[in-house]
């Protein structure tokens, strides 16, 4: 049932993301990176990692993709052929992924346990958003710092790129 | 193998019984919206459909159901179509975690069910706040599939408004959760226990202590809430005034009953959560409002009473404040939001976070 269930989100997530660059229509396009994202969603709570897949939902669905949404419907591009020149690039390096995949499955070998079993530590008793605050607050906490200050840095960036008549007034 | 089967059965038949009242509640709330208006405006409201206009939702339903259902040309049939149904069931499914009444198991073959909460999953507020950013993909898509500029514009003011209120809602909602210390609305509901004092706005500790209100975040929640439900004085997604009726201009007969449906039950959804969360949920103001002694075994009644009234009272203030004020230019609109909500609705969270630090609950 697991397996099943594993096989069936995965077999979607990778339709879905060839779709994404596939589909000739950018709006579609953006469909279908929601639909993938929601079935990684239900990776993660098929991991009992329920807290990580409403966020994935709420960031990524909610609020980055409904950006990206909106940019294309105020771009109105009804078709984009640009990128599809780039279709023998991506191909040559998506055989090379492919291929060390395969490399790399061969060399661990066949193993029953596809899907891997929730942890059992006592971290699944308190919960995993206790879990994933502890952890982030005390075991990561310097990379968790970095990575915010990583995004105000971005943040600053933007706003400087988009008002550079701020700096010369 | 029974037990699966119970379960399910008890749970279809939860999700009827909520679904019924919450449709049910959407008839009645078109009814009252336009009799309240009408009284506040000295008007008397629908009149016609039966006595005093009580039969209108009838009508309106009866009308929209027959209504030719038109796609306009040069549409992208297969979203204009979907775009609707987004929306509606991005507004319907959040309710499978609210709870209606105390937080009791009931005995049923065998299997222990919590009669009054579909599910209590242990993320509950952050499942609402996933399904409510998803009820925007409805409106975008509705607006951009209609290939109409009146569309395309409301539906690009959708999509920022959502955003940026969004944002409000979920940080308002932080305090809280800091308070209580679970996602899970059964459990923040339980925590506000017994009077009217201990419900989050005020947050006194239930053995007494130092309260850490929760006021400023109660009153930047509601106001997103009215925002993000697109009603006045926030509907600049549907200004008629400036965009004929906005994102679904195009639209007519069920797929617009779709839409409509969806703008109510989002309605009665972030009230039940702001009575949930602020207001005590079940909770009555007082121990002895709540039936106790021999119809102790009835007090799950007035709970549910008591959600019901403060749900209601939520559904009022929509209506209120709806025909009390004017509606905001798009620049305010987005300058309220980000300047003022977004800089309380922070503060609140690192004064409720010391707070919380330095006098644990």
């Amino acid at each position: 049932m697991a397996q099943l269930l594993f096989f069936y989100l995965a077999g979607v997530i990778v339709l879905t993301a060839i779709l994404v660059v596939g589909l000739r229509n950018p709006i579609y396009s953006v469909l279908s990176l929601l639909i993938m994202f929601f079935h990684v969603a239900g990776l993660y709570v098929s991991l009992h990692a329920e807290f990580l897949a409403a966020v994935q939902i709420i960031v990524y669905a909610g609020a980055i993709l409904v950006l990206y949404l909106f940019v294309v419907m105020l771009l109105n591009v009804k078709r984009e052929d640009r990128y599809h020149y780039q279709f023998p690039i991506g191909a040559l390096l998506g055989v090379a992924i492919l291929t060390e995949a395969v490399v790399l499955a061969i060399q661990r070998g066949y193993s029953e346990d596809v899907v891997p079993s929730p942890p059992t530590s006592e971290l699944s008793f308190t919960g995993n958003t206790e879990a994933i605050g502890e952890s982030l607050f005390t075991t990561y906490l310097l990379p968790f710092e970095i990575a915010s200050l990583i995004l105000l840095v971005a943040m600053i960036g933007a706003i400087i790129l988009a008002k550079k008549d701020i700096l010369t007034r | 193998m029974f037990e699966v089967g119970v379960k399910i059965a008890v749970s279809l038949t939860q999700i009827s019984i909520v679904m019924g009242v919450v449709l049910l509640t959407v008839m009645f709330l078109t009814l009252a919206e336009r009799k309240v208006i009408g009284w506040m405006q000295d008007r008397m409201g629908p009149m016609e459909v039966g006595p005093y206009g009580i039969l209108q939702p009838i009508a309106d339903g009866l009308k929209l159901f027959f209504k030719e259902d038109i796609i306009p040309s040069g549409a992208n049939k297969y979203l204009f179509t979907l775009a609707p149904i987004i929306a509606l069931v991005a507004a319907l499914v959040g309710f499978a975690v609210i709870p209606f009444g105390p937080n009791m198991r009931v005995d049923v073959f065998g299997v222990q069910v919590q009669p009054f909460v579909i599910s209590d999953i242990n993320i509950g507020i952050l499942y609402i706040l996933a399904f409510t950013s998803i009820g925007a993909y409805g409106i975008i898509l509705g607006g951009w599939a209609s290939n109409s500029k009146y569309s395309l514009l409301g539906g690009l003011r959708a999509a920022a408004q959502l955003i940026s209120y969004e944002l409000n809602v979920g940080l308002a909602i932080v305090g809280v959760l800091l308070l209580a210390g679970s996602l899970s609305l059964v459990k923040i509901t339980e925590d506000q226990c017994c009077w009217i004092w201990n419900w989050f706005w005020l947050a006194v500790p239930r053995g007494g202590g130092v309260p850490i209100p929760q006021i400023l975040a109660f009153v930047v929640f509601v106001i997103s809430a009215v925002a993000e439900t697109n009603r006045l004085p926030f509907d600049l997604p549907e200004a008629e005034s400036e965009l004929v009726a906005g994102f679904f201009t195009e639209y007519s007969g069920m797929r617009f009953a779709f839409f409509f449906l969806a703008e109510y039950a989002n309605m009665i959804l972030v009230s039940c959560i702001a009575a949930a969360l602020f207001l005590g949920g079940w909770n009555a103001p007082a121990p002895f409002l709540q039936f106790h002694g021999s119809l102790e075994h009835l007090a799950w009644l007035s709970g549910i009473m008591w959600f019901a009234v403060k749900v209601y009272f939520f559904l009022f203030l929509f209506f209120w404040i709806r025909a009390t004020l004017p509606r905001l230019r798009y620049d305010q609109l987005m300058r309220f939001g980000w300047k003022v909500m977004l800089p309380i609705a922070l503060g609140n969270i690192v004064v409720t976070a010391i707070a919380a630090y330095f006098f644990p609950r």
